[in-house]
């Protein structure tokens, strides 16, 4: 319970955000940074609680982007419809990746790279039939307003991003705190063990897959209402997926806060690294890439389980000044 | 020993992994409510059995009765949801959790509720013996602690019957004596138990009837006792000729007795 209220007390606070950031380009920033956080939960919940590494979440989150931004571009629908369009299409995609890995029992590195394939086989479909605008991408025609899930002022995207994510963020804190969890869990540390105390692994997993899917989609959907412009490398392209997992391998896997501070972190490096280099293409890569060999050497459990360790530290050596 | 319907009903189970028949025709019947035991020597096939019954390998031929329902090709958690559990040998806790967590897991077999689970877990940590390292990381367990974390797990799952494979290997005697008390005390709540045992002291003093196997095939059956004395037994363990040449020397003292 505490937990939640730890929750409840952050997403309150980064509610208020825009009343207090009144700059455009600031709240832009703050925008990448919960986008990012929303990116990394999603991924953190079949990757981090589930041990599935996924290498392809762009499937989930360009499904999202294009189907928004087709129903409206092509059909004229309401992008609100769009948004439980893109999040179920989504949940879809993600139930035909599960269904067609776990059925045959995919594991580590076997399930990321089928997970890759079938976001690289996306790419290449988007990027040949003509409904998506092919190559050329598609662009949402600008109509600023709430009814078209375009607002007037950053805030409008904020707070609908905030609520997204605070959805994401309760969904990780549930697993943590549910059945469902503490099953999905057994799966992840030894799946025999979990089969012979009654827990069915595929099922387990097709549902880890879905919510993880759902949430990657709707960070689709709304990546598409907030720049109004996708093309297939965009959707679909490796960039996506490697940030989705790198957020929450660099926060801390399998954490409810690790997400969140696996992208602030990442936000500010990125910041200040174009301070200081300038924007060199392909630049945030080598960065990422460098953060991600050093938390794999030294902080295994990402920034969450360097802050516990340090708390432990802290209170055995508080414990040792008493005694002394 | 066949009076009552067995709970558990193995009905001439075979499986063939290339070369080696690892289980050859084995039928038997596992009356409820009792303590069994399966022995043999090293790669009898023992644990090879255990997963025949338990869904872990699918039998080439036989079928396998579970409180008279045909459980042959279900699948391990199916098995598990009907009220058979099985531990492992080589122990497998969900490492990182703790042992509150991984008891849970078991509990939550039957129970929804997170917090009821959890409270369930802590009840059966203390009957194992475990209520003082609930909050402990399973992986940092002793071995003696992680067999008992095996055997809470099992237990946490409300079963009718559980499959332990040699929880008592690798610990010693006076850890052995520390635990024989928990297994007879699930005994006494009702759960029949079925043992694979190395350790011819528990053996002896918890089973009421044991299934000697051998080259995945059963070569004996009866009280402890009698097995132990069965020639067949003593052949399979000590070498060809054996059986004779103990016959012979207890033949030999007592007739030097009787001089």
């Amino acid at each position: 319970m505490r937990q939640l209220a730890l929750l409840g007390l952050v997403f309150a606070a980064l509610f208020t955000v825009p009343f207090v950031v009144e700059s455009e380009s600031w709240r832009t920033t703050l925008i990448m940074t919960l986008y990012a956080a929303l990116l990394g939960q999603a991924w953190n919940i079949l990757g981090g609680y589930g041990g599935q590494f996924s290498f392809g979440h762009a499937a989930f989150f360009g499904t999202g982007a294009y189907t928004v931004a087709v129903l409206q571009v092509q059909f004229g629908i309401n992008p609100w419809l769009g948004l439980v369009a893109g999040g179920a299409l989504a949940v879809g995609v993600a139930a035909f990746i599960g269904f067609t890995t776990f059925r045959y029992g995919l594991r580590g590195s076997y399930f990321a790279l089928v997970t890759l394939a079938f976001a690289e086989v996306l790419r290449i479909l988007s990027n040949t039939v003509p409904f998506t605008g092919a190559g050329v991408g598609i662009l949402i025609p600008l109509d600023p307003g709430a009814a078209s899930l375009q607002f007037t002022s950053k805030a409008g995207f904020y707070w609908l991003l905030w609520a997204i994510t605070l959805a994401a963020f309760l969904t990780a804190w549930w697993i943590g705190h549910s059945r469902f969890g503490a099953r999905l869990m057994a799966v992840r540390d030894n799946e025999d063990a979990a089969r012979a105390l009654g827990v069915d692994p595929f099922r387990v997993k097709m549902r880890a897959i879905m919510l993880s899917g759902l949430f990657s989609g709707l960070a689709g959907v709304f990546y598409a209402q907030f720049f109004l412009y996708l093309d297939p490398g965009i959707a679909y392209g490796p960039a996506v997926s490697v940030e989705s997992l790198l957020v929450p391998i660099v926060g801390g896997m399998g954490t409810l806060f690790g997400p969140l501070l696996g992208a602030v972190a990442l936000h500010a490096v990125s910041e200040v690294t174009r301070e200081v280099i300038g924007d060199l293409p392909g630049i945030s890569l080598v960065i990422y890439g460098t953060i991600l060999v050093i938390m794999v050497l030294f902080a295994p459990r990402g920034l969450s389980g360097l802050v516990s360790r340090l708390t432990a530290r802290m209170r055995r050596t508080a414990e040792g000044d008493r005694h002394a | 020993m066949h009076d009552a319907a067995p709970i558990l009903d193995v009905a001439g189970i075979s499986k063939r992994f290339g070369g080696l028949q690892a289980s050859n025709n084995i039928t038997m019947q596992v009356p409820a409510g009792k303590i069994t035991s399966l022995i043999g020597p090293n790669g009898a096939g023992k644990t090879t059995l255990f997963a025949l019954i338990t869904g872990f390998h699918t039998p080439d031929a036989g079928e396998v009765r579970f409180k008279g329902e045909v459980i042959t090709g279900l699948a391990p958690q199916e098995i598990a949801e009907r009220g058979m559990i099985r531990t492992f040998q080589i122990v497998q806790p969900f490492a990182g959790q703790s042992v509150r967590e991984n008891i849970a897991v078991g509990a939550h077999l039957k129970i929804r509720s997170r917090a009821a689970a959890l409270e369930k877990a802590e009840d059966v940590a203390r009957k194992v013996g475990l209520g003082d390292r609930l909050d402990m990381d399973a992986a940092a367990l002793t071995v003696a602690g992680r067999k008992r974390l095996e055997v809470a797990r099992a237990l946490a799952t409300d079963p009718d019957l559980i499959l332990f494979d040699e929880v008592l290997a690798g610990l010693n005697p006076s850890e052995i004596r520390d635990v024989i008390p928990v297994i007879r005390a699930i005994r006494d709540q009702g759960v029949t138990i079925l043992l694979i045992e190395h350790v011819m002291q528990a053996v002896m003093s918890l089973s009421e009837h044991t299934w000697v196997l051998n080259q995945g095939e059963l070569i004996a059956e009866g009280s402890p006792e009698e097995v132990t004395r069965d020639p067949h037994v003593i052949e399979a363990y000590l070498g060809k000729g054996m059986a004779e040449r103990m016959a012979k020397q207890a033949a030999a003292t007592a007739g030097g007795a009787h001089e």
